[in-house]
């Protein structure tokens, strides 16, 4: 055990600082993912490698050796500056790395520089109303059609898609194979022809998500990435990215302090919360749990570092993760009452209604990227190595 | 940055569980529990140098740290194995140390499996009715209940002051006798004391407090060790019963069981590891870190020994396959040195959140 980060690192430390310092009036709050502050923010970031970082100059990041560490320690950094690391969205976190990965050198130049500059905004077109826990039974068709791709069928829970310049899409092109084998990826504008895109209100009052349709899309033949049939392991080259990405334990851990802090404000007849010895031992056991998960995320970093597989430690963590948060967010609604009630314009709204929002968008997160049965199965047969589900009815 | 096990220490860990898979089978843990006869197993481990762990070099120990600590108590947890390691081989050589008497003769007989100390300090995390241990005038007069590792050569005992005493199992005025739990790996007894001489190790009650720490931890991790061999168990035995024509563990109820127990469990394991570092390393955090992680492997420990026991289905509820050993071991570290709610009422009071 060496929880030190070492000489050389906190010297890297000392120059994010540094930068942040001089910076940080730069970065926009809040602002719109098209402002012009935010697209300045998002360059200045890759110039100076603090987004970006390892991916390669010729396809505009800003070319740094891959160093978890180093990543880990500018996370840290603008989260205790409270600074935007730059844009995120799909396109940066799952599309790029998957380009690297799977795609040709004119996909790749072609797309990740202004992917990584904010100037192409990207949705991701996997779930189908018919194809969520078992989302290789996919049913968007794309037809050959001399030089392009005839697509057909309709994607659910695509986020950003109102505001996205293009999607990456998994579709069935191949009618005959089994079904994990008859899937491919494309890409295309989302102002086709043929696109229609509905917002889908969730229960937070939220439109996050959208219902995506498409009736005779036509997409150039080489917008494809992989051979045809083999979307589905394109796709899952990066879902894991996805999953690995919920659940953050350091985010849970400053919604912890903000409780902690509620709890301290917030009286019932005339006493604050904290002094309640029932609300004090649920906090008190949320925070042993936060604890155990950011321990967790430690192991899990150190053997990243070491170019190890942490495992089980690493496949839990979505569930765990979404489920604390959900449970912490509702302590938090459970401690004030009526007043956890509050949404909305209500006057009595605490920290602008955030306790409600996260209770409910976390159970979304609990059932979204992979359910937490989902998540079950992948750690039970995955992890664990029980037998799985006898095939009868799996394959097509 | 490495937040993980050195070679040396998965040797040392290696070493230990291999020692326990050869000479503590079950088989060997049910015969302890009727006889109640454990020199050997602890004079074997002695071997391993596992009474000096964390008895300096100068006193004939190893001088190791207390994550090494906490290593062999997960390996004694998951072997449900019988030896005296929490009052021999953790809290006297803490005691001594902390107390500033780490040329203590009595360091290298424990070291050498000559001297085991019971634990008498139960009182300290809340006075039970009939408890209760009083010093003065260099005497201790009172009753210690549930002392750990009963009977032994010595007993380290806490008074009401949080003062630390210790004394020999033959002074005046001492007697004791077995108090049977559920848990028959771990003998159990108390003490009277009736103006027993004892030797004063320290009035500082944060003497106490830290041997409390580090025996709570050491306590978290033998349930962290028990508590995997319950999954271990429940997962290969979903696997071999055979139930409608298909191993049991291919359906989703009995699947999901078990990703329960690995999802609670597994992050255990680091947070087991971080206490303990914290122990020697990171003296402002070891007190919140003890205490939580006492209290969170207790009720993680709680659930898996229930959702493990009910994955064997009828069989887990026999004798049979004495997988009640684990379920009783769990539950004696949960109750002993303080159940969670006590322990997170106290993890309130270190950050101020409580008087």
């Amino acid at each position: 055990m060496d929880l030190s980060y070492g000489p050389q690192y906190e010297a890297f430390r000392e120059q994010v600082r540094e930068f942040l310092e001089r910076h940080r009036d730069a970065a926009p709050q809040g602002a719109g993912l098209r402002s012009e502050k935010t697209l300045a923010w998002q360059r200045l970031l890759i110039e100076h490698g603090y987004a970006a970082r390892t991916i390669p100059k010729e396809y505009g990041g800003y070319g740094a050796a891959p160093d978890i560490l180093e990543s880990r320690i500018i996370a840290e950094e603008f989260a205790r500056a409270q600074v935007s690391q730059g844009l995120g969205g799909q396109g940066i976190s799952m599309l790029v790395p998957t380009l690297l990965e799977m795609g040709t050198e004119e996909q790749k130049r072609e797309f990740i520089p202004p992917t990584l500059r904010g100037e192409t905004v990207w949705c991701q077109g996997y779930s189908e109303p018919g194809a969520g826990s078992d989302l290789a039974s996919l049913s968007t068709r794309a037809e050959l059609d001399g030089e392009e791709w005839v697509v057909n069928g309709q994607k659910i829970w695509t986020s950003t898609a109102q505001l996205a310049d293009w999607i990456f899409c998994l579709v069935r092109t191949e009618l005959d194979a089994p079904k994990h084998k008859g899937i491919s990826f494309l890409l295309f504008r989302m102002d086709s022809p043929g696109i229609e895109v509905r917002p889908l209100v969730d229960m937070t009052g939220a439109a996050n998500f959208n219902e995506v349709f498409f009736t005779d899309v036509r997409v150039p033949k080489h917008q494809i990435v992989g051979n045809r049939g083999d979307g589905w392991m394109v796709a899952n080259a990066i879902l894991r990215h996805e999953r690995d990405s919920l659940g953050n334990p350091d985010a849970t851990l400053s919604r912890l302090n903000a409780l902690i802090e509620l709890m301290k404000t917030e009286t019932l007849d005339g006493r604050p919360l904290i002094e309640n010895p029932v609300f004090r031992d649920r906090l008190m056991r949320l925070q042993g749990r936060v604890m155990a998960m950011r321990c967790n995320d430690l192991r899990i970093l150190s053997a990243r570092v070491n170019r190890q597989d942490a495992g089980l430690a690493r496949m839990v963590v979505k569930l765990q993760g979404t489920e604390l948060r959900h449970e912490l967010e509702g302590l938090a609604i459970d401690v004030m009452g009526e007043i956890g009630l509050a949404y909305g314009d209500n006057p009595y709204l605490r920290d602008r209604g955030s306790w409600q929002t996260q209770y409910m968008y976390f159970l979304g997160l609990i059932i979204g990227g992979g359910t937490s049965q989902i998540q079950k199965n992948i750690i039970s047969e995955r992890g664990l190595g029980m037998p799985r589900e006898p095939k009868l009815g799996r394959e097509r | 940055m490495e937040f993980g096990l050195s070679q040396e220490q998965i040797l040392l860990q290696d070493s230990v569980t291999r020692f326990l898979a050869d000479q503590v089978p079950l088989e060997r843990v049910r015969r302890f529990a009727d006889e109640s006869d454990d020199t050997d197993i602890w004079r074997g481990l002695c071997e391993l140098g596992i009474a000096g762990l964390l008895i300096p070099e100068a006193a004939g120990g190893v001088g190791l740290s207390c994550l090494e600590a906490a290593l062999v108590a997960e390996a004694l947890g998951h072997h449900v194995a019988p030896a005296p390691f929490l009052g021999s081989a953790v809290a006297a050589p803490l005691a001594l140390c902390y107390a500033g008497a780490a040329d203590h003769p009595l360091l290298p007989r424990i070291a050498a499996g000559e001297a085991t100390v019971g634990l008498a300090v139960a009182g300290a995390t809340g006075a039970r009715a009939g408890a209760g241990v009083r010093w003065e005038g260099g005497v201790l007069n009172g009753r210690a209940l549930f002392v750990a590792g009963y009977p032994a050569t010595h007993y380290l005992v806490a008074d009401q002051a949080r003062g630390l005493n210790l004394l020999e199992a033959g002074a005046s005025g001492l007697s004791g006798r077995n108090l049977t739990t559920v848990d028959r790996t771990r003998p159990t007894g108390e003490l009277t004391l009736d103006q027993t001489p004892a030797e004063r190790l320290t009035d500082d009650p944060e003497v106490l407090a830290r041997v409390l720490d580090a025996a709570r931890v050491m306590l978290a991790a033998d349930t962290l060790g028990a508590a995997q061999s319950m999954l271990n168990q429940a997962v290969a035995y979903a696997g071999e019963r055979q139930q409608f024509g298909r191993p049991i563990g291919s359906f989703q109820a009995v699947k999901h069981m078990c990703a329960e127990m690995a999802a609670e469990l597994e992050p255990c394991r680091a947070l087991v590891w971080y206490a303990a570092h914290a122990l020697d390393h990171l003296p402002e955090e070891a007190r919140l870190t003890a205490c939580h992680t006492k209290a969170h492997l207790a009720e993680v420990g709680k659930f898996v020994a229930k959702t493990a026991t009910e994955v064997h289905g009828g069989m887990g509820f026999t004798d049979l396959l004495g997988l009640h050993y684990w379920f009783k071991r769990i539950g004696y570290n949960r109750q002993m040195l303080g159940a969670p709610e006590l322990l997170r009422e106290e993890a309130a009071r270190v950050q101020q959140l409580t008087a």
